[in-house]
């Protein structure tokens, strides 16, 4: 217990942890709504679209690379689920449509990256245009509205007191957590990111690697489509517009450096918790929607400077005691 | 030569974190003087000449500028007192005229206005005095390089050069602009130039140094008359010394062959063939650039391989397949450690486990506790100085991260070939010593190593056969016995005697 409470001073997410907390431990003084089961679980439920998709964000990012097409990819799988929903009658079937969806994307982004050897903040912008316009093209700019009534209980049940998407967010960051610590898998992924040269001479698949992730990315991302659609109960192709930089924020502000090879997934989860949190704070306090966005610009750039500080001093003090 | 040298250095110290680059060197040169600097790869010239041109402090000893303590924080301020160097790697700007790269940042001007005519009567006069007929108006990146390094010399002359420094000149050029810059030198030196030529053509050096300075492991082993000296005189001082008691004697007992080459060809090396038996030590020595590094790259597949055959344990690999290199039992321990061998931020755990990891784990999940128990085992039996494997890589010392390294490809159960690429760069004595014992185990062990260094000593230490390299081809194969550092120099020299 004694070096748990150690590891946890030392830990780099303590200080998101204590942010965390003093943000709720504000919000809660403020209005006395925030504390409530219902709000709770809104806030949760709010979190799991960003904290599914955020997934296979942190991993891609883990890599040094980057994925712009999620929120068009939230659209076009959404598109797809309710489509293949009406043809089949189907949920099972609309799920495995939207994922298969995903996963096609996925590849492209990953072939694109990896063989084309196009940058990825590249490759994926380009996707995500391409999957936009092609949204729109396929349904004429017009939603689709779902046909079968059980379809809506995935985003908005419960099983027992937790909404379904929260369930899967739990179940899916503890399959995520083993496969990025007790799996080869998540060891590759970091020691790319860490150093792609040493990786590619120490014999490791790099490519391989980074096409899986990015498939994993596209289904976690098609996953989010589907859930979002069910709440929705219609495909739109407008879904998940800027949904990329949201969740790309969420993780970066959860310690995950754009450099690669940094940070955890229990970090990336804590940056998105905060950014919900903050903005269901200031929807409970009344506060104008459109200022939602800045603030969360400004928490965004005062945590990556902090944290950046952070590590600048940490490297003086290795380097003063290494000299 | 009894006035007062245009440059003079006594007792220069220099070191750097792991290394005693320059131990007591004088150096000298006065006006009207071609002085030559020689030396093997890491004996201390490009330390030298970056001292000569204030892009390194001293850590002791003095450097006068015409009698006068040099107050030289950096090379603008050496440029000003008439000290120019001439890189081996050109510093022109292609898309820029030969005038502007002559006299850049430095345009004759008036208002703000470039006085352009002036600039091209200038530089035509720079131009011609070292004998280069090209209109200053030319983009420099239209030239050849001797163009561009007579264009260099133009801009140095045009800073009232009192000192030219020259480094590896004729490195690119063809006998006739050799010629034709060799002749150079000579009216420089009639004008009272001085020059510092550094090179490893040796028959140029006694064609056109007065006085050449050799230096050895950071040391003047020789400071003498050009007259007098040869070719072999100048390999034997610039080479000759002792083994170090570094090395232990190794009674080699060769198996099958390991690794078979045949024919390879990369982009960067040509037509290369060998093998290497169980057991067995293969050095490749040569000098910088030779191509080591790269036929390495080749070998594990990292480079595609345009032509060629590499057999490891009778198996074919394939040509670009780094995956399939480490699968049948091929190692690279890189020259690199830091931009291409450890992950900084990872443990040393993870580090050493990297390429183990599919014998570590069942269907992908790693088994923690053996993996522990291996990486424990070799940290041990290397001597790794750590913590703990959990401590981060990058805050080991250089040595030790070398030896994790090596770690990460003794835990591949299979391994069959081990390539070093130069084994202890940037470590301390000690740590080489533990290192070289630790090589001569392996094959003793029944490991095939393949050893690229462009220290002389330790090739010569370590391998049971030794194949140099020059220009990304093999020019000679030795055995133990018959390698000399003197023919191994020999070889990779390109020696007029050698040459065609």
């Amino acid at each position: 217990m004694k070096t748990f409470a150690a590891r946890l001073l030392r830990s780099e997410q303590t200080g998101l942890l204590l942010a965390l907390v003093l943000l709720c431990i504000a919000i809660s003084l403020l209005s006395p709504v925030f504390f409530t089961a219902l709000n709770i679980k809104n806030v949760l439920r709010d979190a799991s679209l960003v904290a599914i998709a955020g997934i296979g964000m942190v991993m891609v990012i883990l890599l040094g690379e980057i994925d712009l097409s999620v929120g068009s990819t939230q659209a076009v799988a959404g598109i797809v689920a309710v489509a293949a929903l009406n043809a089949s009658e189907s949920v099972v079937l609309a799920l495995v449509a939207a994922l298969a969806c995903g996963a096609c994307i996925g590849l492209i982004n990953g072939l694109l990256v990896t063989k084309a050897k196009i940058n990825s903040l590249i490759a994926t912008l380009g996707t995500m245009a391409i999957l936009r316009g092609g949204g729109m093209v396929g349904t004429q700019a017009v939603s689709i509205q779902g046909k079968v009534d059980s379809f809506i209980d995935i985003g908005t049940g419960y099983i027992g007191p937790l909404p379904i998407p929260v369930l899967l967010v739990f179940i899916l960051f503890g399959l995520f957590y083993f496969a990025l610590h007790h799996m080869t898998f998540g060891r590759y992924i970091y020691a790319i990111g860490g150093n792609v040269e040493a990786a590619r001479l120490s014999g490791l698949s790099v490519d391989r690697t980074k096409i899986m992730v990015f498939m994993l990315a596209g289904v976690l991302a098609a996953l989010s489509a589907f859930i979002l659609a069910s709440r929705l109960n219609s495909g739109q192709p407008n879904a998940g517009l800027g949904f990329e930089l949201q969740v790309i924020a969420a993780v970066i502000l959860g310690g995950i450096s754009l450099t690669g090879g940094i940070g955890t997934l229990g970090g990336a989860f804590i940056g998105i918790l905060i950014l919900t949190v903050l903005s269901n704070g200031l929807v409970l306090l009344n506060v104008s929607s459109f200022y939602h966005d800045i603030a969360r610009g400004v928490v965004i750039i005062l945590a990556v400077y902090l944290d950046t500080r952070r590590k600048e001093s940490l490297l003086r003090r290795m380097l003063g005691s290494s000299t | 030569m009894s006035a007062t040298p245009i440059i003079s250095l006594s007792g220069i110290h220099k070191r750097f974190p792991g290394v005693y680059a320059l131990k007591d060197v004088d150096f000298e040169v006065h006006a009207g003087e071609v002085h030559a600097l020689v030396g093997e790869n890491g004996a201390g010239k490009s330390t030298l000449i970056k001292i000569i041109a204030g892009a390194y402090g001293l850590d002791g000893g003095d450097y006068l500028v015409e009698g006068v303590p040099a107050q030289i924080a950096s090379p603008s301020e050496s440029i000003a007192k008439g000290i120019v160097v001439v890189y081996q790697e050109l510093e022109l700007v292609p898309a820029l005229s030969v005038a502007e790269n002559i006299f850049f940042g430095r345009l004759p001007e008036r208002f703000g206005r470039v006085q352009w005519r002036q600039l091209y009567a200038e530089s035509t006069a720079l131009l011609a005095q070292v004998g280069l007929d090209v209109d200053p108006r030319t983009k420099a990146g239209y030239l050849g390089i001797a163009a561009q390094h007579l264009i260099e010399i133009a801009r140095a002359l045009s800073h009232q050069a009192k000192l030219i420094v020259m480094d590896e000149p004729t490195s690119a050029l063809s006998p006739q602009e050799i010629e034709r810059l060799l002749k150079l030198i000579e009216e420089l030196k009639s004008r009272g130039v001085g020059v510092v030529y550094v090179s490893h053509k040796l028959d140029e050096v006694l064609q056109v140094a007065d006085r050449i300075t050799v230096l050895r492991d950071g040391g003047r082993v020789a400071c003498k008359e050009a007259v007098g000296l040869d070719e072999q005189s100048l390999v034997s001082l610039m080479v000759g010394r002792a083994l170090g008691a570094n090395f232990t004697d190794r009674k080699a007992v060769l198996g099958a062959p390991a690794l078979e080459v045949e024919n390879l060809s990369s982009a960067s090396v040509r037509d290369i063939s060998f093998v290497v038996r169980a057991g067995e030590i293969v050095g490749f020595s040569g000098l910088m650039g030779a191509g080591r590094t790269e036929l390495a790259r080749a070998l594990m597949g990292v480079d595609r391989r345009l032509a060629g055959q590499v057999r490891v344990g009778g198996a074919l690999l394939p040509a670009s397949s780094p995956v399939a290199s480490r699968r049948l039992g091929l190692g690279l321990v890189p020259e690199d450690r830091r931009e291409s061998g450890i992950f900084p931020r990872r443990s040393v755990c993870e580090n050493a486990s990297i390429a183990a990891l599919e014998s570590l784990s069942h269907h992908g999940r790693i088994r923690h506790t053996s993996e522990r128990e291996q990486v424990g085992t070799w940290v041990e039996r290397l001597a790794v100085r750590t913590p703990s494997i959990e401590q981060e890589i990058a805050k080991l010392s250089g040595g030790n991260q070398q030896k994790v390294l090596l770690a990460r490809w003794l835990l591949v159960e299979h391994i069959k070939v081990l390539i070093v690429d130069e084994p202890t760069r940037g470590i301390d004595v000690g740590a080489k010593a533990e290192i070289y014992t630790l090589l001569n185990e392996l094959a003793e062990g029944g490991l095939a190593l393949v050893v690229m260094s462009s220290e002389m000593t330790e090739i010569l230490g370590l391998c049971d056969r030794i194949h140099v390299m020059r220009a990304g081809q093999l020019t000679a194969s030795y055995t133990r016995e018959e390698a000399t550092a003197e023919n191994l120099l020999t070889s990779a020299l390109p020696l007029a005697s050698a040459r065609a």
